[in-house]
């Protein structure tokens, strides 16, 4: 099942990431939650998210014109987001906190503020 | 016994006034150590670090932003003993979206810098200048992004990891760097000059090079290795195993100590202390010992 899962990741966004294994992992736990993110020049919709500790997230993060990237360093979780593609970061909120998540590619005049915050309640 | 005078030392008698001493690696207590210099001066030889001008930004941060960098040239060319050469570590100019004023950016800046009185400049970019074109309009003016040279003894490899915007060195590169370590002895002294930190400082603010692991593997089997970069906007010192990484100050606008603030926005300017935060940095190389010794220089006497 769990390999089935993985297959399922790859298939849908052609990205496999680090915090896949992470997700693995937790695959015995409750069902994820599923996130639809935007990023474009210079912002993230949503930008910020409130988790629950414990509940693994699937991120679906798409861009609306150039190349960016998703980075949650506190969660070892970060992606690629090519444009005309989605991809996919799971994470799991195994901390309760506030935490920066940022675009780690840079996109232009405006790339240093683009940044969101992730908080985890109990 | 008395210990002799050394350079640095002298730099202070003669009245250079500001001269604050690195003294985070604790090597600023042993000025004096230079006990077996003969007559005649030494071997050794001093270079500058310039980084982070950041030509073409404005704003409240810096309301002499085009003053700075001018006044940096000045007080590098004020230096008593000349550098034996200067290097600029990158983010020369602020970025832009618009080629057009990168490129004019790029000029402005190569002309200003064209005032030191020492010619032997080596150039690096930062993400501000290169990012956005992968480095294109940067080559224009000052040729490869990626390069190595030799000076008295001392083997200077400067990586680039920001052409890529990914914040990677690459592979291409990474195995130029393996090739060119292969050709130095194990305990070779080199020097590592970059834009932005090899190892992750603060990834939460992008104070890292998604790939820099790879380079201080390279790097790790050498014995006298110490990295100088730029990026942070701050003095920063760091081990990662036996290997020293110094960041540089700006010349443009400091940025606040990593995660002290929630947003990397610049540290406000402070008319009472104008320029505070910024300046460079004179580095004096022992290649015999395979040592460096840091001073920290305002960009304005005080
Ligand atoms: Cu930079
Ligand atoms: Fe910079």
């Amino acid at each position: 099942m769990q390999t089935k899962r993985r297959r399922f990741t790859l298939a849908l966004g052609g990205l496999l990431l680090g915090a896949g294994t992470i997700g693995l992992r937790a695959a015995a736990q409750p069902k994820e939650q599923v996130i639809k993110i935007l990023a474009r020049r210079f912002t993230y919709s949503p930008n910020q998210l409130t988790l629950k500790k414990g509940i693994p997230v699937v991120l679906e993060l798409t861009t609306a014109d150039v190349l960016m990237g998703f980075n949650a360093p506190d969660f070892q979780a970060r992606a690629d987001i090519i444009p005309g593609q989605v991809a996919i970061v799971r994470l799991v909120p195994d901390k309760v906190g506030t935490f920066t998540f940022l675009c780690d590619v840079f996109c232009g005049s405006g790339h240093e503020s683009m940044s969101g915050t992730i908080t985890v309640v109990a | 016994m008395r210990h002799p005078i050394d350079r640095r030392e002298f730099l202070r008698l003669a009245g250079l006034g500001g001269v604050v001493f690195a003294s985070s690696l604790g090597t600023a207590g042993c000025a004096g150590t230079m006990s077996t210099a003969k007559d005649g001066g030494y071997d050794d030889f001093y270079f500058v670090q310039l980084s982070d001008s950041h030509w073409g930004f404005e704003g409240p941060p810096n309301p002499d932003a085009k003053g700075t960098l001018k006044k940096a040239v000045a007080a590098v060319n004020s230096l008593s003993e000349p550098p034996d050469f200067i290097v600029f570590t990158g983010d020369l100019t602020h970025t832009t979206d618009d080629p057009k004023v990168r490129r004019q950016r790029l000029a402005q800046f190569k002309e200003i810098v064209g005032e030191l009185k020492v010619k032997d400049v080596r150039f690096m970019p930062g993400e501000n200048d290169a990012s956005l074109d992968r480095g294109e309009a940067y080559q224009e003016f000052f040729g490869k992004t990626y390069y190595t040279f030799d000076h008295k003894g001392v083997h200077f490899i400067a990586v680039d990891n920001v052409s890529d915007p990914r914040a990677l060195i690459g592979d291409e590169q990474l195995q130029w760097l393996a090739a060119d370590l292969k050709q130095q002895p194990q305990d070779a002294n080199i020097v590592v000059l970059t834009h932005r930190p090899l190892f992750d400082l603060y990834p939460q603010w992008d104070w890292a090079t998604r790939d820099g692991a790879k380079a201080i593997d390279l790097l790790m089997p050498h014995s006298n290795v110490t990295v100088f970069y730029g990026h942070i906007h701050q003095e920063h010192h760091k081990m990662t195993g036996h290997i020293a990484h110094h960041a540089a100050k700006g010349l443009m606008f400091p940025l606040p100590v990593a995660g002290s603030q929630p947003q990397r926005t610049p540290l406000p300017w402070d008319p009472a202390q104008p320029y505070r935060g910024l300046g460079f940095r004179d580095i004096e190389a022992e290649a015999k010992k395979a040592e460096f010794k840091l001073t920290e220089l305002p960009v304005q006497k005080a």
